[in-house]
């Protein structure tokens, strides 16, 4: 007794020691320059931010592209004379998107809004903010190479957006780059400069993911606060450790199927070609050398790194919703074990079912029923997820912040998405409904808008940690539903047209007897898109607005959460904590124990607490 | 003018918007943010529970609006497809009760359990049975959809029978190439390298020291038409699948199968027609209905016009048009004696003008 007592009035102490000399501490800081603090900065809480604006920009880009495109496919018929003007002839001729620009378009929104968008932006962003803070730690492990992560990423974003101005237009093969498409400049325009670009910045990219990934797990492993075991993390850092041991793991092997790409686009290697022979006139056209390559090849490289992708985008989400949840619903997070186990087996899974891509490439079948086994059991810890953070929200107190529906929203669209995932998953329903619109539904729900709302339930509950201040709520709620409702017009449809067989990457569906029934729901699609769109710049308002505008946080903790963050000062300074580090004493979901609201992590365990487990 | 006056609505509701939302954290502050709090709170509970029932009727409504235009309000057009379908059938409805199930039960949830005065939240971290149970029961939901999934696909992808038509079927930008094996029953052998403007397929219809390679006689007589295919109902027709150039996918929705066609490496495929092109045409009540074969993998720019077809006739209608056609070899270098075969270069210029339509123009390489 007398031991804890002495703790927590040093723990308290220190607290107390530092907000008073808060001003001193920031005073210490005032050598830093404009350059160091915002532009090459090495505090953790800064390139948060960079990642998170750089990510915004690509969302609001990559968003605009899937609305010119879907004016393509909304309104096949019409011209939108304007849109020459804006774009130029390349792009927009005769007031129609070209084919070649509405390829690119779809290339290029897949690969900005898989990669930049919901890997570096979602992961990059929260991943630097939360892990330092949550486990307790002034800083990255190596806050130079968490610098070089972002910087690695802006180059790459700047090459990405340089090969949109290329004269052949940037790449236009689809984001998986399946070679020889990719790999033959003469099959299609987008596989000249446009590609050489995309490879580039893609690579690039790779670097800087794994730059960012070691650190994470670095930090996490072995920079925790005193007190803080592994089994007293908040599920945001476990799904963010998964999720970076995934990126370290399978990204290179990304880059590797690339390096061959590379060889095979410029220096006549034959990894992936074969028995070639491409109509039309230049470069890499006619009958080709190449032979004694196999183009699966490279899907078998692309997609094991594809597949964990999927993960790598939908964890850090997993993680945060579980955090916010439980925070809302003022009660633990149900089952916090079977959570951590349930993202372990995930994370294993991961590795070994991305040949459900390939059931149609001709892959052998017994192959291909093994993936069909191990791709269907990792719908068991997927489920124990959702029915975990159900049980989480029965008999709480809920309060519905932004960020709390948008961990509610999410679990909705996680469980519509995953419910179709069984039916792809099954090769020989996948036979049948292999690149559709089902697909196209499958993974924009589950991956694609669920993870977008992962990402807008953390913006929304850790806004006032990175600024100081609060979005506005209203605005909030507005985005919240106005997205939700069109996330389901949009994509529930889709199902429809998949069923239909309606092949997805189709620039006009008009000439096919079998999918020209769906003129009007694509309309419809479009038009919602472009209201769901929209409703993005409101929340982008919302957010700068609310930087410099928005309310003032007055108190440290105003969730009256439990985690680490909530420790530091309302504008934590680069080292988070004032004097010393709160030492750790318990898991970090001890909301409604024994009659108290919330018991935060550093509280020491009083004698006469309940034990739970 | 129209446009600018769109543009100056759209932005004027955006400032009304922000407007109205900047007011309401005025009067929240006034009111009491605590206070104010818990009214929106109240709001958004009902707005839950709001959701959940127009979103389920929402989801009954999308049903009766367009489950009528997909494929599953007929009749599969393969013995396969069958399979498919019921298997869909059955998917549909398990995850269709865990769906309604658990989206009831979030939403019921977050509407029941939302912050009330007074109200104790339940301490309830953990329950190893209620988490058995959970793990369990879809454990067996999906030993149940793989062991049925698994025996579909061992059946679609077994051995094609003996009596099947062999089609060989060869994709290219942006149309498709069909060989028969003609009279000998046996496809030539074919080299890439000895494609030219004549020999589409690269059939070895001759010698070749430099690349060490002899004339395949049983090449001579094989057929190759472009853009239509032929089947016969109630015979399985195997097809064995290639590419020229990249990754296409022959996607024959109507017998709900596809397969790519990767360069390099041959795969196969094959299907029992049910009903021929004709009866098919009744079944949709649409006359111009055609089993369409579509490039379901993106191939490059005119990926969405490189449409084929499948005529499904009668066997005796088959042997007709078999016997009508000559060989690829015949149309190439044809003897001064016969007559010249029309049918291969005739289909060429259909699908020719297909794709232009299809491509309308914007398609030319820059």
């Amino acid at each position: 007794m007398s031991n804890e007592a002495v703790l927590q009035t040093s723990v308290e102490g220190a607290v107390a020691h530092g907000v008073h000399h808060e001003d001193e501490h920031h005073e210490h800081h005032h050598h830093d320059t404009f350059i160091s603090k915002y532009v090459f900065s090495m505090d953790h809480k800064m390139i948060a931010k960079q990642f998170l604006i750089t990510g915004m920009v690509w969302a609001v880009l990559g968003g605009l592209m899937s609305v010119l495109f879907r004016l393509q496919l909304g309104y096949p018929d019409s011209h939108f004379t304007f849109l020459e003007d804006i774009l130029g002839k390349f792009w927009v001729q005769d007031g129609k998107i070209t084919p070649q620009a509405y390829y690119a378009l779809v290339t290029t929104h897949g690969t900005v809004l898989v990669f930049f968008v919901l890997t570096a932006g979602l992961s990059g962003t929260f991943a630097n903010f939360l892990i330092p803070l949550q486990v307790g730690a002034r800083d990255m492990a190596s806050p130079f190479m968490n610098m070089l992560s972002y910087w690695f990423f802006f180059l790459a974003s700047v090459i990405m957006l340089s090969s949109i101005f290329v004269e052949t237009g940037p790449f236009s093969g689809g984001w998986t780059a399946y070679p020889p498409l990719s790999a033959l400049r003469g099959a299609s325009p987008g596989s000249g400069t446009g590609m050489d670009l995309w490879i580039i910045a893609m690579a690039l990219f790779v670097v800087s993911s794994l730059l960012g990934g070691l650190n994470y797990i670095a930090t996490i492993l072995n920079m925790r606060t005193k007190g803080m075991s592994m089994t007293r993390l908040p599920l945001t850092i476990w799904a963010l450790f998964f999720t970076a041991v995934l990126g370290v793991l399978s990204f290179p092997v990304l880059l590797s199927g690339f390096i061959l790409l590379i060889f095979d686009r410029n220096f006549g290697t034959s990894f992936y070609l074969s028995d070639i022979f491409v109509q039309g006139s230049g470069a890499n056209t006619g009958i080709l050398p190449n032979e004694g390559g196999n183009a699966i090849l490279f899907q078998h490289l692309f997609w094991f790194l594809g597949h964990p992708e999927v993960y790598i985008i939908l964890l850090p989400a997993m993680g945060m919703v579980s955090e916010i949840l439980s925070v809302n619903s003022r009660k633990p997070i149900f089952g916090y074990m079977a959570m951590v186990g349930s993202l372990f087996a995930i994370a294993i899974l991961a590795f070994l079912v991305w040949a459900h891509h390939m059931f149609v490439t001709g892959l052998n079948p017994f192959l291909g029923s093994i993936f069909v086994l191990l791709t269907l059991l990792i719908a068991v810890p997927s489920a124990i997820k959702v029915f975990n953070w159900l049980t989480t929200l029965w008999r709480g107190n809920i309060r519905f912040t932004p960020a709390m529906m948008f961990a509610i929203g999410f679990v909705s669209l996680f469980i519509s998405g995953g419910l179709t995932g069984i039916w792809l998953g099954n090769s020989a329903l996948d036979i049948h409904l292999h690149d559709t619109y089902f697909v196209i539904a499958h993974f924009h729900i589950v991956m694609g808008v669920a993870s977008m709302f992962g990402m807008f339930a953390g913006i929304y509950h850790w806004y006032p940690k990175m600024y100081g201040r609060y979005l506005n709520n209203t605005l909030g709620y507005m985005h919240f539903w106005i997205t939700m409702i069109g996330a389901y017009l949009i994509f529930w449809p889709m199902h429809y047209e998949g069923l239909a067989g309606m092949p997805r990457r189709y620039y006009d569906y008009s000439i096919w007897e079998s999918f020209k029934q769906f003129g009007g729901l694509n309309q419809f699609i479009s038009t919602v898109a472009l209201i769901v769109f929209a409703t993005q710049i409101l929340f982008l308002f919302n957010f700068f607005y609310s930087i410099w505008k928005g309310r003032k946080v007055t108190s440290k903790n105003p969730y009256n959460s439990n985690t680490l963050e909530w420790t530091t000062p309302i504008n934590p300074g680069h080292g988070n904590w004032v004097g010393e580090i709160p030492e750790v004493h318990r898991w970090a979901y001890d909301y409604a124990k024994d009659g108290k609201e919330f018991v935060p992590q550093n509280v020491p365990i009083d004698p006469n607490e309940s034990h739970h487990h | 003018m129209s446009t600018f006056f769109t543009i100056a609505v759209i932005v004027l509701v955006f400032l009304i918007i922000f407007q109205i939302a900047k007011a309401s954290e005025y009067v929240a502050v006034l009111k009491g943010e605590e206070k104010s709090r818990k009214e929106n709170n109240k709001v958004n509970g009902f707005f839950m529970i709001t959701f959940l029932i127009i979103g389920l009727i929402g989801v009954y409504w999308c049903n009766e609006l367009f489950f009528g235009k997909t494929l599953l309000a007929h009749d599969s057009a393969s013995v396969q497809g069958e399979k498919v379908d019921s298997m869909l059938k059955l998917t549909v409805i398990i995850t269709g009760i865990v769906f309604v199930l658990t989206q009831v039960a979030l939403f019921w949830f977050a509407y029941r359990f939302q912050e009330k005065e007074n109200a104790k939240p339940f301490f309830f971290p953990h329950n190893n049975t209620m988490e058995i149970i959970w793990t369990v029961i879809p454990a067996i939901a999906l030993t149940f959809l793989v062991v049925i999934g698994l025996r579909n696909w061992f059946s679609f992808t077994s051995e094609a029978p003996a009596n099947a038509i062999q089609v060989e079927v060869t994709g290219q930008q942006f149309g498709w190439i069909f060989r028969y094996a003609g009279k000998d029953k046996t496809f030539g052998k074919k080299y890439y390298k000895y494609i030219d403007g004549t020999n589409s397929l690269g059939l070895l219809w001759k010698d070749s020291a430099g690349l060490n390679l002899k004339d395949d006689p049983a090449a001579h007589d094989d057929i190759v038409t472009t853009q239509t295919m032929y089947a016969v109902k109630g015979r399985p027709c195997k097809l064995i699948i290639g590419s020229k150039d990249v990754i296409h996918d022959v996607g024959l929705s109507a017998f709900r199968l596809k397969m790519d066609a990767v360069p390099g490496t041959p795969t196969t495929l094959w299907f029992t027609p049910k009903y021929t092109t004709k009866e098919m045409k009744e079944i949709m009540g649409n006359p111009d209905y055609d089993y369409e074969i579509s490039c379901d993998q993106m191939c490059g720019n005119g990926h969405f016009g490189m449409r084929g077809v499948i005529k499904v006739v009668s066997q005796p209608e088959y042997d007709v048009w078999l016997a009508g056609l000559s060989s690829a070899y015949s149309a190439a270098f044809p003897a001064p004696s016969t007559t010249t075969p029309a049918v291969a270069a005739d289909s060429t210029k259909k699908m020719a003008a297909v794709i232009a339509k299809a491509v309308k123009g914007a398609l030319a390489k820059q």
